[in-house]
């Protein structure tokens, strides 16, 4: 059985209009459709990654599946149960089992909690053992984190570095033990010099741990190195989802290609193609049916404004496209 | 292990109080102010102690004559009432009484003021409505009828005089507490604490209050202020505590003996007293201010 | 390249006075530009790359204090020029400026091609007609459509904005244009295409350009020729093709383990250990000592000088001559994690 899994999942949002538009213009509320009808499994020690640019729902998916907002429709079940059905002891389990690391490591640290206050915040919040065997645990993923406790526990985040901060965080979220580690961006902070560090650090905490990793960023070149498999999303929509590797050498969606070449190359003697892609990214509101990426895509024809292919997660590794002219389209 | 490394609770505790005398005195001005009121303080505690005479007891000068409306002088140092009262120890005993109130309703409309702030800025929506309206309501209060009507209905009696200064005054900082509540809200280790699992109360008063803090110790600052001028503004006309003496209702004695024009001393000590305490309190919460507001902090 | 350098900048540094005491923010950089290339300065946050730019600019805050050698500009010394001649003559008019998110700069209540008129109108004598005709020819030398010239900044989305910025910088025709973290903070495919812009706007205007990001995929793709800055000195500065081909630094040679690339999927992510240094107090030795595998005694006490050893190749390293062997160990890693 998957450990998470996603069905259908949607999210939306009300542009907030003013009271007279409303009532006296007759403005109809317009909505972000910031996720729309996403599919999604993640298996135990599964490191998948999100891709996307900016808009285009992974942050808003990650607060979805901590449990952090809910979704509009769809489903999303935990080792088979809905997570929106949990009772208040159930949620606090879920808490327990799901975890999440965040983007900025300037803001993620309470400014008045030291470090041990923030990493022991979480076992004590969820009251998961006696307090001595929360602060052994606190000094066990202090240490595994690279940080020792006696040089690090009392110090408050000002006194820390970003790669620092980020690794109390990572603390933090790892000392409940967690079955699944959502990452938001935890990288594009950082100075490239500890970025290595903290994403070497990642893959063995879960290789040792045995956790699985959802991974989100909208840096392809970051989640090329650890994500076994990938999806790519565009405007709330999942376009495209397999093995990396796959989705990066053979992209199979008109916009996976385009994200790919578009993504710059640390050497000077590479080239690559220009991006296929028309315009400018929108906002989600009140988009069309169909695929989203139809009015910037080359290939689009009728049948792309009308209906939009969902991916089909029940077929485990397989490299899927919601193109439905992939088979036409050669790259 | 490293048991070394995590302080106790009480450790911790001395370490905030420390944290404080340092902002304090780090600032001039805030220094100044501290010693001020702790020399108030003092006074105020010590007060039966301190009192030379008896507040309403008509005092002989030295030569055996009756002493009405004396000036300062090295027997009576604040000078004397029109009724021979010895103005310095009605001035130490008003400490007290003007402390007490000062310190009470500081107190409790912060505290009112903090939860109300916290509470409605947090949760939003309908409850943050219903309390701002609230609040609202209150600010269309005007104060001093407010007391009068409150004093004249119930008597004057010390209760009502705290009671009457803190449904006035908590409103301020009830208004600024929520508006920094919602800005710390939407933070991202407030998100990361909500993920962590921690509950709405446990979020508030754990993770947002902390961060509140220096504002609200401005604020209490500013409450303690206002409340003793309030007090004293109340106690001038005559709607103060009828039992006990404060440094307006000295002034309240002053003006119904029609001797203001004459006897400047009697309104000299308790005005300055006032103003130098308030001031103070002002300059102790310019302290506070800069650890709330770091752009003030010099560069 | 065989021409007299546009910019040439000689042990530049700049200093901040702090309450904390002095940060010896840049420290002896010396560097050139030649016409019609793009130099690229590459290095981390805190390493002085905007510092650098900002001094040589006079744009530095009132605590910090700016002294160097010598700052020509097509052989004429900007040094000591005086204030009021440098703000006429040669800043924006010369040396233009995009600053790190100039998407923000832009004044939100006024229209944005008003704002571009104005600058040109402050430093030329053009009516407002003429410099409405050179705000159009920008847009399009930028790939704005010219309608937008009279809407407002948040009528932009980030990359419009940003070409905005790049429009204003052009605007006066500087010899040099300086670009500070111009993509930082812009979607990929964004990005992608005010690079590519980038490229056209040089192959029309024979312009210069300073690139500064901490991106080293950006500047790899860029540059003709890249700085690497750390902790207020220049490291290593070289040809791209040299610098990714033979690199000498320790610290190039961490860089290039620790930036994943997405065409070297197998690549193993090495990353350097320690943080960038804090420039507080006083200085002694290489930067970058405290964080390099390869590092001695001598490393700490004096300031490794620059070596030239190759033309536009030049090191600031004491193991300079060890460098293809430095190579071979820096590639495991073990050398930088034992």
């Amino acid at each position: 059985m998957a450990l998470l899994e996603l069905k259908n999942v949607s999210r939306h949002f009300e542009v907030k209009s003013g009271l007279i538009d409303r009532l006296i213009y007759g403005k109809p509320i317009r909505m972000i459709k910031a996720v729309e009808n996403v599919n999604l499994i993640v298996n135990e020690n599964d490191v998948i990654g999100i891709a996307g640019e900016s808009g285009c729902g992974k942050s808003t998916t990650c607060m979805m599946i901590s449990g952090l907002l809910k979704p509009s429709s769809g489903e999303i079940l935990y080792q088979g149960k809905r997570i929106d059905q949990f009772d208040s002891d159930e949620n606090r389990w879920y808490h327990s089992q799901v975890q999440m690391i965040f983007q900025d490591p300037y803001e993620t640290l309470n400014p008045r909690f030291r470090v041990i206050d923030t990493v022991a915040e979480g076992p004590r919040a969820l009251k998961l053992w006696p307090e001595n065997e929360i602060v052994s645990r606190v000094d066990d993923i202090l240490n595994a984190v690279g940080l020792s406790p006696l040089k690090y526990a009392e110090r408050y985040p000002h006194e820390l570095s970003g790669g620092e901060r980020q690794r109390v965080g990572i603390a933090s979220a790892l000392v409940m033990e967690p079955k699944m580690l959502i990452a938001d961006e935890p990288l594009s902070m950082l100075d490239v010099s500890i970025r290595a560090g903290i994403l070497v650090l990642l893959k063995k905490l879960a290789l040792e741990r045995h956790f699985s990793c959802v991974y989100v960023s909208h840096d392809l070149s970051i989640l090329g190195h650890i994500a076994d498999r990938l999806m790519i999303m565009y405007l709330g929509q999942a376009v495209e989802v397999g093995p990396t590797r796959d989705v990066i050498q053979n992209p199979k969606h008109p916009y996976t290609r385009a994200l790919i070449s578009a993504v710059p190359v640390p050497d000077p003697r590479s080239r690559r193609a220009v991006p296929n892609i028309i315009g400018d990214i929108s906002r989600p509101i009140d988009p069309p049916p169909g695929c989203r990426f139809t009015l910037r895509c080359p290939y689009s024809d009728e049948t792309c404004s009308q209906t939009f292919l969902k991916l089909d997660m029940n077929q485990g590794d397989k490299h899927l496209t919601a193109c439905h002219r992939q088979d036409a389209l050669d790259f | 292990m490293s048991d070394l490394a995590h302080k106790t609770w009480y450790q911790i505790f001395f370490r905030n109080i420390s944290e404080h005398y340092q902002i304090i005195h780090g600032n001039l001005l805030g220094r100044i102010g501290f010693w001020v009121i702790a020399f108030f303080l003092f006074v105020a505690i010590l007060a039966p102690w301190l009192a030379p005479h008896e507040p309403w007891e008509m005092q002989y000068d030295s030569e055996g004559n009756f002493a009405s409306l004396q000036m300062p002088s090295w027997e009576f140092p604040a000078g004397t009432t029109h009724l021979g009262y010895d103005l310095l120890s009605q001035l130490i005993l008003a400490t007290r009484t003007t402390l007490i109130i000062g310190a009470v309703s500081g107190f409790i409309s912060i505290l009112i003021g903090a939860n109300i702030g916290l509470i409605s800025g947090y949760y939003g929506g309908k409850l943050d409505e219903v309390l701002m309206r609230f609040t609202d309501i209150l600010y269309g209060m005007p104060f001093l009828p407010f007391v009068i009507v409150l004093i004249a209905l119930f008597g004057r009696k010390l209760e009502f005089v705290i009671l009457a200064i803190v449904l006035i005054i908590w409103r301020t900082s009830a208004r600024v507490i929520r508006a920094q509540t919602i800005a710390i809200k939407q933070r991202q280790f407030i998100v990361a604490a909500r993920a962590r699992g921690c509950s709405d109360l446990r979020i508030i008063y754990r993770h947002i209050l902390p961060n509140v803090l220096p504002l609200l110790l401005l604020y209490a600052s500013f409450n303690i202020a206002w409340s003793i001028i309030t007090e004293a503004s109340a106690s001038f006309l005559g709607f103060g505590d009828g039992e006990t003496i404060s440094w307006g209702g000295m002034l309240y004695e002053l003006w119904l003996s029609g001797k203001t024009r004459v006897a400047w001393w009697w309104f000299a000590s308790p005005s300055l007293c006032i103003v130098l305490l308030v001031t103070s309190l002002v300059f102790v919460s310019r302290a506070y201010e800069e650890v709330a507001n770091p752009r003030l902090r010099k560069r | 390249m065989n021409s007299k350098p546009l910019l040439e900048v000689e042990k530049l540094n700049v200093r901040y006075q702090t309450l904390d005491g002095e940060i010896h923010a840049v420290a002896d950089v010396s560097f050139k530009v030649f016409p019609n290339e793009v130099f690229g300065i590459a290095g981390e946050s805190g390493c002085g790359k905007s510092t650098l730019i900002k001094g040589i600019m006079r744009l530095l805050p009132e605590n910090a204090k700016m002294d160097a050698r010598s700052i020509k500009y097509k052989d004429q010394e900007i040094d000591c020029m005086r204030e009021n001649i440098f703000r006429e003559e040669v800043l924006w008019t010369q040396i233009s400026l995009v600053p790190q998110s100039a998407m923000n700069s832009l004044n939100p209540v006024y229209k944005v091609g008003e704002q571009i008129v104005e600058a040109i109108q402050t430093h030329t004598s053009q009516g407002k007609k003429e410099a409405r005709e050179r705000v159009e020819e920008l847009f399009d030398v930028v790939g704005l459509q010219s309608e937008f010239m009279d809407s407002f900044p948040h009528e932009f989305s980030g990359g419009m904005r940003q070409r905005a910025m790049i429009a204003m910088a052009l605007a006066l025709d500087p010899g040099l244009i300086v670009m500070d973290e111009p993509t930082t903070g812009l979607d990929v495919l964004v990005q992608e295409r005010i690079l590519r812009r980038i490229r056209e706007i040089r192959k029309q205007i024979k312009s210069s350009i300073i690139l500064i990001t901490h991106d080293i995929a950006v500047i790899a793709e860029m540059s003709d020729r890249i700085a690497v800055m750390y902790g207020g000195r220049i490291m290593e500065q070289a040809k791209s093709l040299d610098l990714f081909e033979s690199p000498c630094h320790p610290y190039t040679l961490g860089l290039k383990n620790a930036f994943p690339s997405i065409k070297h999927l197998d690549q193993e992510l090495i990353s350097i250990p320690g943080s960038p240094p804090s420039l507080l107090g006083l200085q002694a030795g290489c930067p970058f000592e405290a964080r390099c595998p390869f590092s001695s005694d001598r490393c700490k006490k004096d300031v490794p000088e620059v070596v030239v050893k190759e033309k536009f190749h030049e090191v600031s390293c004491f193991r300079h001559t060890d460098a293809p062997e430095l190579r071979e160990h820096a590639t495991k890693l073990s050398t930088w994690h034992y």
